[in-house]
């Protein structure tokens, strides 16, 4: 078995293998560094920026009447936002994937779908039907239509996976129907509702287009207008850190209130599917019900952009520049996928690999761009680049990493779960066969997180393809995408000649939007069997 | 043939030492088992010696190149020590020969090694198969053949057998045993199986709290346990006051040569007895005059087909004594049977 040549190589090696180890970790190490670096500069700059009207400026700004009414209308729709998206997605799931209501399958997709129509898209939607259409109510019902699929989505497949033993143990202990799915299954769910909740509140601090269409005053708004209108970098800096302030509270009381309940499951083995709750006379309300929610929020969306796709009058509608301007958007969304996924794998490899402190914190802060506002960013970056790199300023490049920075947290999500999944063990035996680290990431590593590379892509690709406040801001002079091209349209009440834009856009989100809503469901299952 | 020897080694996971040197000795071409239950550390012990954890103090060497001694270190992939881990971790997205192959260079790969390995251990019509689509069984071999193809100076199985069912569990580590035999490669085997430690293994060695309590033959642990905790361990046992006189023990189960000489100079002490050593007779009658040995009631018989193991009640003085014996399955007695109960073959004093 043993012969002396091996053993001499073994020997040979030893004096090799120090620089061969402490490489590869400082790859990581790196792409943590940039990542950080990345997250935390537009915040700095801000404050920066905030900084140079001083303080007393800053002070009377926030203080003065305004900001009250803008605190008063952020908050109030947001409650209202949260709670009705919460009941609807709720309830939605519940009765898809709970009871035996008809056409599961087909409400599955509907009730998803309005994901991949941006909000300003369904904002147009509404106003180019009624455009009487404004203020709190009308932002109420735009933005909780658009925004429900946030919670409906993570619920359902939670509630598909909850395992049916608990709430037969429910039944046997004596507990009603009602009261075993009050006290065990939306149980087991809340962390999935929790957690819908809080993108939705975060969606909507960052809404800028379908607010403006409404006439609806917002912080972000606000702040839009302070910037472009009033030329005031210094106020909008200041406001947007009192958005940031509001963000951050949001993420943290999600963090407090999910911290409490855990989910358990007893026992090895995959879940067992449950018997479905009949639902018997209630039939056809709850048909009626989801066909209501589908129709609201899907229905009237696409049906009056098919109306004005119809109506659209072809010398509106120079097709060069529809060309271009789809060009653009998919190379810049292209170009920011590619950096973020790139960027997620060593945040991922930190924070699961070499778990300690630092690289969970790493991890965090690269969840932090949620709760910052793309405008927040934009002006962030802006900041940074008249003060020290102007040649920066509304070029691509700069567009692009605003993409990628806005948008990590999608790509480090979708990596994050495939990484957790590929086991530490594989690696482990590749190294006992003779590879060293690189080779092993090449061979190993990289195929098993290939699905969730080309997740974090997709997301992140379908993001910034519709993303319209930071490119409104960031955009080279010159040079539209799709979505500032509709905003144009829209603004000027071109609806016929906006529509084609928003109708591309939809075509772009829609379709991955559909596969992911599948493809998560997958993953769950296969994650379970595990 | 290369020997692998450990000694002092020190690991600890933040505060709590879990290997507080550890002292174990492969003989080149040996298959030795280390036995501990679970927590106790064999898997960081294991994990050490492949090279995926750094020792603290103490050495690991192979074939008398030193692996890790604290200051220097051979990455995993430098030591030629082949593992397969618990569940086998085939990668799933390689095929069979994909994953046989994968520690080869490229030539290799398309070489006579892959299909030569596949056979040896009897699985060459399954080369196209991905993972998901093979039996526990087969991964194990899988995952054997894929450390055996690199030629290994060192094997590491962890827990190799446990995830299999019990009829393949006999099966399948009866193959490997054989196999390892005919390969001659110096192994280490992990369990927290007494009986396939002691069935499979030239040398057991008893890991508790991260540190080897003992190390030997199998038949040399069974029968001079270090304590009786390690006795206890191994199997079930008998500990009886005993009083000494001149190499032999004095017992309630009458006078038994004793194994080794005695390490004090006291004249009392406890001996172990395992359950086989004892002979049980049922007694036929009242006539308990002129009987030797120790006189119970059947308390308890647990039945196992080739064996079956009595707990008996003595009808001493205190009443309280419980003995186990070990007789063979078609010599069970029913409950309540009144007996005689003896002792045979030697004893091992404990300290």
């Amino acid at each position: 078995m043993s012969s002396h040549a091996s053993t001499d190589q073994l020997t040979g090696r030893i004096g090799r293998s120090w620089s061969g180890r402490r490489r590869w970790p400082l790859v990581s190490a790196t792409g943590g560094a940039v990542v950080t670096a990345a997250v935390l500069l537009p915040v700095i700059f801000l404050i920066v920026q905030a900084q140079q009207s001083g303080w007393n400026q800053v002070h009377h700004l926030l203080l003065r009447h305004s900001t009250a009414v803008l605190l008063w209308n952020s908050v109030r729709l947001a409650v209202a936002c949260t709670l009705l998206c919460a009941v609807l997605g709720v309830g939605a799931a519940w009765l898809v994937e709970r009871t035996d209501v008809p056409m599961r399958r087909m409400w599955a997709v509907l009730l998803v779908l309005p994901l991949g129509i941006p909000d300003f898209v369904v904002g147009f939607g509404w106003i180019s039907i009624d455009p009487a259409l404004h203020g709190y109510l009308a932002a109420v019902m735009i933005m909780t239509l658009s925004l429900y699929p946030l919670v409906y989505l993570p619920v359902a497949s939670a509630m598909a996976n909850v395992d049916a033993s608990l709430e037969e143990s429910a039944r046997s202990l004596g507990l009603s129907p009602l009261r075993s799915f009050l006290r065990v299954t939306l149980r087991q769910v809340w962390p999935a509702v929790l957690g819908g909740c809080l993108l939705v509140t975060l969606g909507l601090l960052a809404e800028f287009g379908a607010f403006e269409i409404v006439q609806y005053q917002t912080f972000t708004v606000e702040i839009f207008t302070e910037f472009k209108l009033g030329f005031d970098a210094a106020a909008a800096c200041a406001l947007s850190l009192v958005l940031v302030l509001i963000s951050v509270a949001v993420l943290g009381g999600e963090l407090a209130l999910s911290g409490r309940g855990r989910v358990f499951r007893a026992g090895p083995g995959a879940a067992r599917a449950g018997t479905r709750t009949r639902l018997g006379r209630w039939r056809v309300p709850s048909l009626a019900a989801l066909g209501a929610l589908a129709g609201l929020a899907l229905g009237v969306p696409v049906g009056s952009l098919v109306y004005w796709l119809t109506q659209g009058n072809s010398s509106t509608l120079p097709s060069t520049s529809i060309l271009a301007a789809a060009g653009h958007t998919a190379a810049y969304s292209a170009a920011a996928a590619g950096i973020a996924t790139v960027l997620a794998i060593p945040v991922c490899t930190l924070s699961i690999r070499h778990r300690n402190r630092l690289t969970i914190l790493i991890e965090r802060l690269s969840y932090l761009p949620m709760a910052l506002p793309g405008l927040v960013i934009a002006l962030g970056l802006v900041a940074f680049s008249v003060r020290h790199a102007f040649s920066l300023y509304q070029s691509s490049f700069e567009l692009i990493v605003a993409y990628a920075i806005l948008f990590l947290p999608l790509a480090v999500v979708g990596v994050r779960s495939a990484m957790a999944q590929a086991s530490p063990r594989l690696e482990e035996v590749g190294r006992s066969l003779g590879s060293g680290p690189a080779e092993v990431f090449r061979r190993i590593t990289l195929p098993l997180i290939a699905p969730g590379l080309g997740a974090a892509f997709a997301l992140v690709f379908i993001s910034s393809s519709t993303e319209l406040t930071a490119t409104l801001l960031l955009r080279p002079t010159g040079v539209n995408t799709l979505a500032t091209q509709f905003w144009t349209y829209t603004t000027d009440f071109s609806y016929g000649a906006a529509a084609p834009y928003a109708g591309l856009m939809v075509l772009i989100s829609a379709v991955p939007a559909y596969l992911l809503s599948r493809r998560m469901r997958t993953i769950s299952r296969i994650g379970q069997g595990a | 043939m290369s020997r692998l020897a450990v000694s002092g080694l020190w690991k600890s996971y933040g505060e709590q030492p879990v290997l507080r040197g550890v002292e174990l000795e492969v003989p080149a071409g040996s298959l030795t088992s280390v036995l501990g239950l679970s927590g106790c550390g064999k898997t960081t012990l294991l994990r050490a010696i492949a090279g995926f954890e750094r020792a603290e103090r103490g050495q690991i060497s192979l074939a008398g190149a030193v692996l890790d001694d604290g200051r220097t270190y051979v990455p995993p992939e430098r030591r030629r020590v082949g593992y397969v881990p618990q569940e086998g971790a085939l990668f799933p997205h390689l095929t069979v020969a994909g994953n046989v192959g994968f520690g080869l260079s490229r030539a290799e790969r398309r070489g006579k090694t892959v299909p030569e390995m596949l056979e040896m251990v009897g699985i060459s019509s399954l080369a196209g198969r991905l993972p998901h689509q093979l039996s526990g069984g087969e991964q194990q071999r899988v995952a054997l053949a894929r450390a055996l193809a690199r030629r290994p100076e060192a094997l590491l199985l962890d827990e190799p057998f446990s995830s299999l069912d019990a009829t393949l569990r006999t099966r399948v580590r009866e193959e490997v045993h054989s196999l390892l035999r005919e390969q001659g490669v110096t192994t280490v085997l992990v369990t927290h199986d007494q009986e396939e430690a002691l069935s499979l293994a030239d040398s057991v060695a008893v890991l508790r709290d991260g540190a080897i309590v003992q190390q030997g033959a199998p038949a040399e642990l069974y029968e001079r346990p270090a304590d009786e905790r390690l006795a206890r361990f191994l199997g079930a046992v008998n500990v009886l006051a005993a009083s000494f006189h001149g190499g032999a023990a004095q017992t309630p189960l009458g006078s038994l040569e004793l194994r080794g000489p005695l390490t004090s100079d006291a004249e009392q002490g406890l001996v172990l007895l395992r359950p086989e050593q004892l002979e049980v007779r049922a007694l036929n009658g009242n006539s308990e005059s002129g009987v030797d040995g120790v006189v119970g009631r059947i308390e308890l018989c647990r039945y196992y087909g080739h064996d079956a193991l009595l707990h008996i009640r003595a009808e001493q003085a205190d009443g309280s004594e419980l003995l186990l014996a070990r007789v063979g399955g078609d010599q069970a007695l029913p409950v309540g049977t009144r007996v005689t109960v003896r002792g045979r073959g030697s004893v091992t004093a404990l300290d």
